[in-house]
């Protein structure tokens, strides 16, 4: 049978396991939403805004690891996707979208919502696509696919002129068996050689630490990783992206690294003899001033990326390679070794990590503590909720103070249950990020962390969670300013509270969650904090809006001291510098 | 130091803009470009010369190695390589035309056009040589100079083919 452009679209779509499509149609994506409407495999989620669409499918990947998909007209529609793809492109996350465009012959002729989405796209993408024949659309969505989800993933963009979906025109439908492309070739296994000295070093290390990011996760690598460390013993440290993939509740977990990681494990990396790097790219939010970088590690470095090693960093022991089979071959290597463990030194290393935990790690029991603030202290707002759901939700986050307490309070302990733009930073992803997740597990509890600040930079998709029926719970930390910008105002700029304020004109977010048709709650004291979380998350097939009123005047501790400090230096609270 | 980045490269709509927009967004400069389709004219290959540390240019044949239509990429100035130009130059000055014959006669000189008004001449050389003989020239007796870029290849049995 032959089929439009539109169709053999749908077909070749579902033939790569889509399920859902996030998206908002135009004038030049109208053959497309025809030829949605004509079939049954997959169901399209209309949007209020194509930034929503982007994120949506981007946390749908983030959660089942398959990828998102998100279809968008030209012109508007496009532009819209793009904070979305350059989201998705920071944390190497495989996300397609399909944008309309304009009639071929119409390209380049300024016509009606016509944009260059190629170009406009180009250094936000892993690749992009322009269909030139309408025929080539399965083997494009195929070769997009395959590009996405291989090596180091990344999103792709699908450019199609509106002629190429034309409904008169059709064509034979044809699937390859496999992708080959003679300039991509994404499966690199790790050098033996380079995997021998790895596990010499990490053997005769006296002070270990792995530094494990979103490439464990992306790599499917998590069981690796703890089976490695089931022999290394070492101190295992994550970054924003890597929660989860080690458990938080292991003992060798010293919470996160970076600008606002746990005092034991930026002391732990300061003072290390030999840093193990997996999936990780050394971003200046973990290393500080690169030059003062852990003066006294040899760095392994693993990682699919053979430009994100040595980049920031110098390695001396690089791995290129798949992060699942460099483990994979590494735990090999180091049971086949003469060589075995420094039981002594790690033992007295762990020692060193345990006594600066107790110096100036974290308080994870503050919410059992009667505290002197007569407000609700956001890190408390966070610990309660991982009681009202035993740790085990899917959380999603938005950008701000309320991330990092998230990342240092929610103890992760499986992948993918912790979705949050860490390299590009987006305020307006938590909710329709929610809404993929969601989509994807409607049996688990979704749980949106978001900041009053953020959730407004995407509020209009609780009409798509309406439509959808997708109930999800919005726990808002409400400090009524945009706190993370505060935060560096309070510290270097002498609080002068530049544009971060606008206390008299927040809206009535209960109120505002009710005109949707959702549930709204707001909470001021920490007594009525347990009861009420414990009463929204009973509401199942309701979307609960949880605003929660917070200490203003609450930081996000520890703080790198930045610029030219180096992992140790860091501001413990307010006044201490440690 | 100046270094010559050979690229084989996929002869596709939009893939020169991939590598060109990729030294701009990693901060890198490009002094010259050279690209044209080789062999069955389904890839063109790329002689792109910028200038940078032994770290820098690491960093850059890696990036490019990761756009997807790049075939295959080095950096000709790791090991012994040719390298040559070729230029066309105007010049209206006529009494300097034996002067100029001169200069660009061990460049392979030759004259393409030749009337009352005006001369026109190509040359090949190393762009060092192409410099000094320039230079000899005076910049300030030339109306019109085109440079191809820099243009490279392994010395020696050392191949950059798919």
């Amino acid at each position: 049978m032959k089929l439009s452009g539109g169709d053999l679209l749908m077909r070749a779509l579902k033939d790569e396991g889509v399920k859902f499509l996030f998206g908002y149609p135009g004038g030049a994506a109208l053959h497309i939403y025809d030829a949605i409407f004509r079939q049954k495999a997959l169901q399209h989620i209309l949007v209020r805004h194509e930034q929503g669409a982007t994120h949506a499918a981007d946390g749908y990947s983030r959660a089942t690891g398959k990828p998102g998909v998100a279809l968008v007209t030209s012109g508007p529609g496009a532009t819209n996707a793009i904070t979305g793809l350059a989201t998705a492109y920071m944390d190497s996350i495989p996300l397609i979208v399909i944008s309309g465009q304009v009639q071929s012959h119409l390209i380049g002729t300024d016509s009606f919502q016509e944009t260059d989405m190629i170009g406009i796209s180009r250094p936000i993408v892993k690749h992009s696509f322009i269909v030139q024949n309408a025929e080539d659309i399965p083997r494009i969505i195929q070769e997009a696919f395959y590009i996405a989800t291989s090596g180091r993933p990344g999103p792709v963009v699908i450019d199609i002129p509106k002629d190429k979906t034309d409904p008169s025109k059709l064509f034979q439908y044809k699937r390859s068996k496999q992708v080959t492309l003679r300039s991509y070739q994404p499966r690199v296994l790790p050098h033996p050689g380079q995997i021998k000295k790895a596990a010499k070093n990490l053997l005769s290390a006296e002070r270990p630490v792995i530094y494990a990011g979103g490439g464990v996760i992306l790599g499917d690598a998590h069981k690796e990783l703890i089976a490695l460390n089931k022999i290394l013993k070492a101190p295992v440290a994550h970054t924003l992206m890597g929660l989860g993939a080690y458990p938080s509740n292991d003992k060798y977990f010293t919470g996160m690294l970076g600008m606002h990681g746990t005092y034991q494990a930026n002391m732990a990396m300061h003072n290390a003899d030999v840093i193990l790097a997996i999936g990780a790219r050394f971003d200046d939010r973990i290393t500080n001033t690169p030059s003062l970088f852990a003066p006294k590690a040899r760095i392994i470095h693993i990682d699919v990326d053979p430009a994100s090693i040595s980049k920031i960093i110098n390695a001396n022991i690089p791995i290129v390679g798949q992060v699942k089979e460099s483990l994979i071959a590494l735990i090999k290597e180091i049971k086949r070794s003469k060589l075995k463990i420094d039981s002594d030194a790690l033992e007295s290393w762990n020692g060193q990590i345990s006594t600066w935990r107790t110096k100036h790690g974290l308080n994870h029991d503050l919410y059992l503590q009667k505290t002197k603030s007569k407000m609700i202290l956001p890190q408390v707002v966070v610990q309660e909720l991982y009681h009202a759901t035993k740790g085990n939700a899917y959380v999603t986050s938005d950008v701000g103070q309320h991330q990092m307490f998230v990342a240092q309070y929610y103890h992760f302990n499986k992948p993918r249950r912790w979705i949050n733009s860490g390299g590009l930073g987006t305020m307006g992803f938590g909710l329709p990020a929610a809404m993929g997740v969601k989509l994807a597990y409607p049996k688990h509890e979704v749980v949106c962390v978001t900041g009053e600040g953020s959730i407004q930079m995407c509020i209009q998709e609780l009409s798509t969670c309406m439509q959808y029926n997708l109930p999800i719970k919005i726990i808002n930390i409400n400090n009524e300013a945009l706190g993370m910008v505060r935060q560096w105002q309070d510290m270097n700029y002498g609080g002068r509270y530049s544009a971060s304020t606008y206390a008299d004109s927040l809206p009535d977010f209960v109120k505002l969650a009710e005109s949707y048709g959702h549930v709204g709650m707001k909470v001021t004291k920490q007594s009525e904090l347990r009861k009420t979380l414990n009463k929204a998350f009973a509401m199942k097939d309701r979307l609960v809006f949880v605003d929660v009123y917070v200490d203003p005047n609450e930081h996000v501790y520890p703080m790198l001291v930045a610029p030219n400090g180096s992992m140790q230096d860091m501001w413990i609270t307010k006044n201490i510098k440690a | 130091m100046k270094r010559i980045i050979s690229i084989l490269i996929e002869n596709k709509p939009g893939a020169l803009a991939r590598v060109v927009g990729l030294f701009h967004q990693r901060g890198y400069n490009i002094e010259s470009l050279n690209v044209g389709p080789v062999f069955d004219g389904t890839y063109s290959r790329m002689s792109v010369t910028t200038r940078g540390s032994e770290n820098d240019v690491e960093q850059i044949t890696k990036q490019i190695n990761k756009i997807i239509d790049v075939i295959k990429v080095a950096d000709l100035t790791e090991g012994e390589h040719h390298e040559y130009e070729f230029i066309l130059i105007k010049f209206n000055k006529l009494k300097l035309a034996e002067k100029i014959q001169k200069i660009l006669k061990p460049l392979g000189g030759r004259m393409l056009e030749k009337n009352t008004k005006v001369i026109v001449m190509s040359a090949v050389g190393s762009s060092s040589d192409i410099e000094i003989a320039i230079k000899a020239i005076g910049r300030g007796n030339l109306v019109e100079l085109v440079r191809s870029g820099s243009l490279g290849l392994h010395e020696g049995e050392k191949v950059l083919t798919i």
